[in-house]
């Protein structure tokens, strides 16, 4: 609806205007709803600089006193997490493109041109966006592990390798799991874009006798980049925040391969409890990653969001 | 697909053209020409879901478990009679149904009131609604431990609010009569941004004038959101529900990472949590392929209908 105001103008005149119990009712709530969703936020965010001692006596939503402050949670949770951080983007950064290029490629195949049948196959990749994953995890630790010990074939190389250790191959078979369950969402999104391209833009190229190859890397390519954008942050947020694969697929949160999600519900653990300066320091750390990309994106975050409720 | 194609062909070709002739014809199609794209995605995508999907099904009906390999000469369906049979089975079944309501409805609601809310030209609705979707950027993992944190019965942000208020503290997760509800409030912050970001979409899209013509007619705006824009929102309800339903069934990653064990906190346990500490915690492969077979058909439950309405709307 058109009552949607611009963001950034902001004048006193039409403010005062503005001043009646229904908007002063409004801006309560909205507020509300912030306080709302920012104070487990802010409760953590605070606890990750207190002392152990400040932590105990201090309400969690303030920040911590002169007395109270501490980096060394964070130095603490930076140690833990440091050679989790190489390994979640080294397995997030290849899983996202490679699943969005499949993805782009195969909605192009999907619109574009019209085929019989299409509609069923394009069921197949529907359906595989909402399938729960736990109906896979058996099979998937079979195949990793007993069937197609690719990990294991691959360590020598990886070790002949400069800044790579043996390990990392074990981040390898994680990899391209995520590379093809991305697959459908990343093929839906991007149709849902073609789909609202105007259908001369391909006929003339056509016309023209360029080939289908041709037209996807001379035409569509350049003209989707806002929408490679997209998917890419959308992509890129799922696989980097993602438990379960890594969780079936590497064991041990203590193995030098793990991911970031995977050591998380460890650090700051001990036998006498959760030590919450430790734990939300590292919750922080974990989270910049995604934090910063969606701080700058948020636009296309919640575009790649609508987009799948939409599929 | 392939050979319907085929047979398409042959079909328009008659009977004096060569096979040469129809095979060109074939190979020219935009079927096969367009094949390469859709055809590699297809086949990775179809042998990780489906082929996967087949697989945990032959893996269902042998009695696999611990480190022998699955023994596929002797396949029943004893597992599904004995998973159905057992106590902890029926309970997860029905926590998972508690929570699949209960989360789904209230964030359906609370998405709707927030999108309403926001598109009553509130000043910096951008930022607002960049506040109120943060919590979906974040993984189940990280939130689940600022939760932990919230719910610390000690010192955790609620129950200073509670006692403050001049209440005993709460065991928020530490009461297994309150730690579903208390886990699907967590949930519900995480989610709500979600729903209301697809409610916003749809409410944009909605012509102005329907709008004005209701307020000509001297409706109030509760009246006119009630009669005429909410109806408006059913395809937007539809999806949104399928999206929160569909992840209230394999809500994993949240309830593990509340403690960081295999048992979730206090009766809070769902299929999936079940499923994947029966497979990997206790190596019953084929006990938990079965489980893991439960769940696939409850979610078909909910996708099956959608997409049918969909195919319906013309919308696929």
């Amino acid at each position: 609806m058109s009552q949607s105001t611009p963001d950034s103008t902001f004048d006193v005149a039409s403010l005062v205007e503005d001043v009646s119990l229904k908007r002063i009712g409004q801006y309560v709530l909205v507020i509300l709803f912030i306080g709302f969703f920012l104070s487990p936020l802010q409760t953590g965010l605070m606890t990750a600089f207190k002392t152990n001692e400040a932590v105990a006596r201090t309400i969690p939503l303030v920040p911590p006193s002169a007395s109270g402050f501490t980096l060394g949670n964070l130095q603490f949770a930076l140690n833990e997490l440091s050679g989790a951080f190489f390994n979640s983007l080294f397995m997030a950064i290849p899983a996202t493109i490679g699943s969005v290029l499949f993805g782009s490629m195969a909605a192009y195949g999907l619109t574009m041109v019209r085929w019989r049948g299409q509609t069923a196959v394009l069921m197949l990749f529907l359906v595989g966006i909402f399938l729960p994953y736990q109906a896979v995890l058996v099979p998937l630790a079979r195949f990793w592990n007993n069937i197609f010990p690719l990990a294991s074939m691959l360590a020598p190389a990886f070790g002949a390798l400069p800044v790579l250790e043996p390990y990392h191959s074990n981040l390898v078979p994680l990899m391209i799991t995520h590379i093809a369950y991305g697959i459908p969402i990343c093929t839906i999104l991007f149709r849902s874009y073609y789909q609202s391209l105007p259908g001369s833009l391909v006929e003339a190229a056509k016309i023209d006798g360029a080939s289908l190859s041709k037209i996807y890397r001379r035409v569509l390519l350049p003209i989707s980049k806002p929408m490679f954008g997209v998917v890419f942050i959308y992509q890129f947020t799922q696989i980097y925040n993602e438990f379960l694969f890594a969780f079936t697929l590497i064991t041990g949160s203590d193995t030098p391969e793990a991911v970031v999600t995977l050591i998380l519900p460890a650090v700051g653990a001990s036998t006498s409890g959760v030590d919450f300066g430790i734990r939300m320091s590292a919750s922080f750390l974990a989270a910049i990653p995604t934090l910063l990309i969606y701080v700058a994106f948020a636009e296309q975050f919640a575009k790649g969001l609508q987009t799948e409720g939409g599929a | 697909m392939g050979t319907h194609e085929t047979k398409e062909t042959t079909t328009q070709s008659s009977e004096e053209v060569g096979w040469e002739t129809k095979l060109r014809y074939f190979l020219n199609s935009d079927f096969v020409r367009s094949s390469p794209f859709w055809g590699i995605p297809l086949v990775i995508m179809g042998i990780a879901v489906y082929g996967g999907m087949g697989f945990n099904i032959a893996i269902s009906l042998t009695d696999a478990r611990g480190l022998t390999p699955p023994d596929y000469s002797n396949l029943d369906l004893d597992m599904y009679g004995q998973v159905l049979g057992s106590e902890a089975f029926l309970t997860a079944a029905q926590n998972n149904l508690v929570l699949l309501v209960v989360f789904t409805t209230i964030c359906l609601f609370l998405g709707l009131f927030l999108a309403i809310l926001l598109d009553q030209g509130i000043r910096y609705n951008n930022t607002v609604q960049t506040i109120y979707l943060l919590p979906m950027s974040l993984s189940f993992v990280i939130t689940a431990q600022m939760w932990l944190w919230m719910f610390n019965t000690n010192n955790g942000l609620l129950n200073i609010i509670v006692t403050t208020l001049g209440f005993q503290p709460v065991q928020w997760i530490g009461n297994p009569g309150i730690a579903l509800g208390s886990v699907i409030f967590a949930l519900i912050w995480q989610f709500s941004g979600y729903t209301m970001v697809v409610y916003l979409a749809g409410l944009r899209s909605l012509p102005d004038d329907q709008f004005e013509a209701a307020r000509v007619d001297g409706a109030s705006t509760i009246k006119t959101y009630l009669r005429i824009i909410v109806p408006q929102m059913k395809e937007a309800s539809v999806s949104a529900a399928v999206v929160l339903m569909v992840f209230a069934l394999k809500a994993f990653t949240f309830l593990y990472s509340l403690t960081g064990r295999y048992r979730p906190p206090n009766g809070t346990d769902i299929l999936a949590t079940l499923m994947v500490r029966e497979a990997f915690k206790f190596g019953k492969w084929a006990y938990a392929a079965s489980i893991a077979t439960y769940l696939l058909i409850l979610a078909l439950g909910v996708i099956a209908p959608y997409l049918y309405y969909q195919y319906r709307q013309g919308s696929l």
